[in-house]
């Protein structure tokens, strides 16, 4: 929301350039050193990238403006003109190269892998983590290695949305090892005071930070690069990297290789040629997850639906209470909150895993919405069926099995599925907690092409295709019942 | 001759205003009862008091030696076998709609009586061929002419095999030629042997079809 605003404002602001002004969107919740709120000013940002968009526009004879943008949107940002640089940890990869005009290479990273200590004497690379649970940042270079070595070595990737939990989920045994840049994982262990896991000396792949910018741009690309080289020769840019104690002797190698070569592109060796031919097995797999999450969180619905219901009618007074509360705090409190609660919350308690979490967390919420169905349904069961089942000497059980139960059903079904068409789009939600989706795989398949045209008309035709046979159902079955009272 | 239904003085109030106030009545075995009145003058609420469907403040009701006192209606554990003694047949019929014809008739039979689904079928079809909708046992309810849901709805109440039959306003909704049958339908249910109570305002059906015409409020 906040960032939709910014944008909003930013858009306006390009419309309008102030020429003196470099406008340059990064994502602060990535954090220190990259770019962080600054705790003595949180309106202002610090760390290496602002530092190096300061140089930057100081190269330009400009000054600078901020824009917070989500890390896995820099690129569609900064294409729709939100900012004119986008700089945030940004990797150099050729799709985004393909897409957009990427700046020369100012830092050189390692991919290394953090595994809990002891294992580290059995761990010394991928190849080590067969069946084993790798977690890295969804839509980075990082993910795309593990993603093949899942095909080659047979590990297993996970992906998160942020690049904490990764190694939280370490420490408690969730994952078995995280694969991320060398500067996250070290702010990682200084995190927690060294301790918790260690970092693999060798690094399994090695890539490099860019600035993204429009691709109609190019011109102010090439000016950035001629800065970004001046600034690489004069030592300004070693000094923001000895600043933010991230510089180490092989970006000395880099910036040679840049100097000398006058290169611009090096992307990370590992990286592949994205084609969308590529993407259609993960996303065949997505799907599948987004299916099965769907139908067993619906499942567990309708059971505990069916409970919270009974309960509300025919239980003691407490009980009518307690399923009151359970239906009015689940149903007034986001369900992304309650993934949160029930995958991070809990873990101190017990560790579900993701997937596990994802169906308690979506059918418990929509127990919730199906218990006010199934009451209102039952309620709806007009008083004679039910005094004429008494009358033929039925036991009240009899009477909810046989009579008003099954009567029921047919005002809840139409309900139910319309139920379940929103349950299969808010399954989207459980990608935060790791469980790779439809949504999450579209995202990430966007992210690498660097487009959401393509891999969003896939999703949605994915999507439609689950969810239209179902809302063709609810209305055949609405035109057959819901009408017509008994 | 001792009575089916024993109804003494029965007394029930809505909101302190009474809506039945000292009713009397008798029904033998094999007799045939009407009970007249214009419509909102309490008979509905007397079957429905007899059917332990409506709890009433003063009075005794007794159904072949059970006997129903003033205060809340009793639990349905307790009512067992009043349930065995009465079957009351309602204004709308009020069948189970997700049924057949033939199920709604065997519920009982198969979830009260116990009996197999075969027995409970057989039962159900003699009893639906003996009201002549025997033809029509595999139809839905809403498939059924508004006299065959009647007998479909005398047939479920006759399941249980009760002593005394209720039936609230039967005539409501039949041609003359329906009434006629329906009458010699029940007369047969009284050589049988039953008691029949008959709400009803049809002051031309009760005469010509019931032992006794007792008209309330007078």
């Amino acid at each position: 929301m906040v960032s939709l605003a910014l944008g909003i404002l930013t858009a306006l602001a390009v419309q309008h350039p102030t020429a003196r002004v470099l406008v340059w969107g990064g994502d602060a919740e990535g954090g220190a050193p990259f770019v962080e709120a600054d705790p003595a000013d949180p309106s202002q940002v610090r760390g290496f990238d602002v530092e190096v968009a300061d140089r930057i526009a100081r190269g330009l004879g400009r000054t600078t403006r901020f824009v917070q943008v989500q890390w896995s949107s820099i690129d569609q940002s900064v294409e729709r003109g939100d900012f004119a640089l986008g700089l945030s940890g940004v990797e150099d990869t050729p799709a985004r190269r393909a897409r957009h005009a990427a700046t020369l290479p100012y830092f050189e990273f390692r991919e290394v892998l953090a595994v809990r200590p002891e294992e580290a004497a059995r761990i010394h690379g991928l190849i080590d983590l067969r069946g084993r649970r790798v977690a890295t940042l969804g839509a980075t270079i990082a993910y795309d290695l593990l993603v093949r070595a899942r095909d080659s070595t047979g590990l297993i990737p996970v992906s998160y949305d942020d690049d904490v939990h990764p190694y939280g989920d370490l420490v408690t045994g969730r994952v078995d090892a995280v694969l991320l840049d060398h500067i996250i994982a070290q702010r990682a262990l200084r995190r927690r005071g060294g301790f918790g896991f260690l970092i693999l000396a060798q690094p399994v792949a090695v890539g490099h930070y860019v600035g993204v910018l429009a691709r109609a741009d190019s011109a102010l690309r090439d000016s950035v690069d001629a800065v970004l080289r001046e600034a690489m020769r004069d030592g300004s840019l070693e000094q923001i990297f000895r600043r933010w104690r991230v510089w180490d002797p092989t970006q000395g190698v880099l910036f040679d290789a840049v100097l000398r070569s006058s290169m611009t592109a090096r992307p990370a060796g590992t990286a592949p040629v994205v084609q969308a031919i590529a993407y259609l097995p993960p996303l065949a797999r997505a799907a599948a997850v987004t299916a099965l999450v769907s139908v067993l969180s619906m499942m567990l619905a309708v059971l505990v639906g069916l409970a919270l219901a009974s309960g509300r009618l025919y239980g003691s007074g407490w009980l009518r209470a307690l399923t009151t509360v359970y239906i009015e705090v689940i149903r007034g409190t986001p369900l992304l909150l309650q993934l949160f609660v029930i995958y991070y919350g809990l873990a101190g308690v017990i560790r579900l895993p993701a997937f596990l979490a994802a169906i308690l967390g979506l059918g418990l919420n929509y127990a919730a919405y199906e218990a006010e169905i199934y009451r209102g349904a039952l309620l709806a069961v007009p008083r004679a069926q039910l005094e004429a089942g008494r009358t033929l000497g039925l036991s009240e059980g009899q009477i909810l099995r046989l009579v008003r139960g099954p009567q029921a059903l047919r005002y809840a079904l139409a309900p139910m599925t319309n139920d379940f068409v929103a349950l299969l789009k808010d399954s989207a939600l459980v990608s935060v907690i790791t469980v790779v989706e439809l949504t999450k795989q579209t995202a990430i398949y966007a992210t690498n092409v660097g487009s959401w045209i393509v891999p969003g008309a896939l999703c949605a035709v994915v999507y439609l295709a689950m969810s239209l046979p179902l809302a063709r159902l609810a209305r055949r079955l609405e035109q057959r019942w819901g009408g017509r009272a008994p | 001759m001792s009575a089916l239904l024993v109804i003494d003085r029965l007394r029930v109030r809505f909101d302190s205003r009474d809506v039945l106030r000292a009713l009397s009545l008798e029904v033998a075995a094999g007799e045939l009862v009407a009970l007249m009145a214009p419509s909102g003058a309490g008979k509905t609420t007397a079957l429905r008091a007899v059917a332990a469907l409506q709890p009433f403040d003063e009075g005794r009701i007794v159904v072949d030696g059970f006997a129903l006192l003033p205060g809340p209606v009793p639990p349905e554990a307790r009512l067992v076998s009043l349930r065995r003694r009465v079957g009351l047949v309602f204004q709308g019929h009020a069948l189970f709609d997700h049924l057949s014809a033939l199920d709604n008739v065997t519920l009982a039979l198969r979830h009260v009586l116990g009996k197999s689904r075969a027995d409970a079928d057989a039962v159900a079809q003699r009893l639906l061929d003996s009201l002549e909708v025997g033809a029509r046992a595999s139809a839905w309810p809403r498939q059924l002419s508004g006299g065959e849901a009647q007998r479909v709805a005398i047939a479920r109440a006759l399941a249980p095999d009760p002593a005394l039959l209720l039936m609230d306003e039967p005539t409501a909704a039949l041609d003359p030629a329906r009434r006629t049958a329906l009458g010699a339908t029940l007369r047969g249910l009284c050589e049988q042997g039953r008691g029949l109570l008959v709400a009803t305002h049809d002051a031309e059906f009760a005469r010509a079809h019931a032992d006794r015409v007792l008209t309330l409020g007078t």
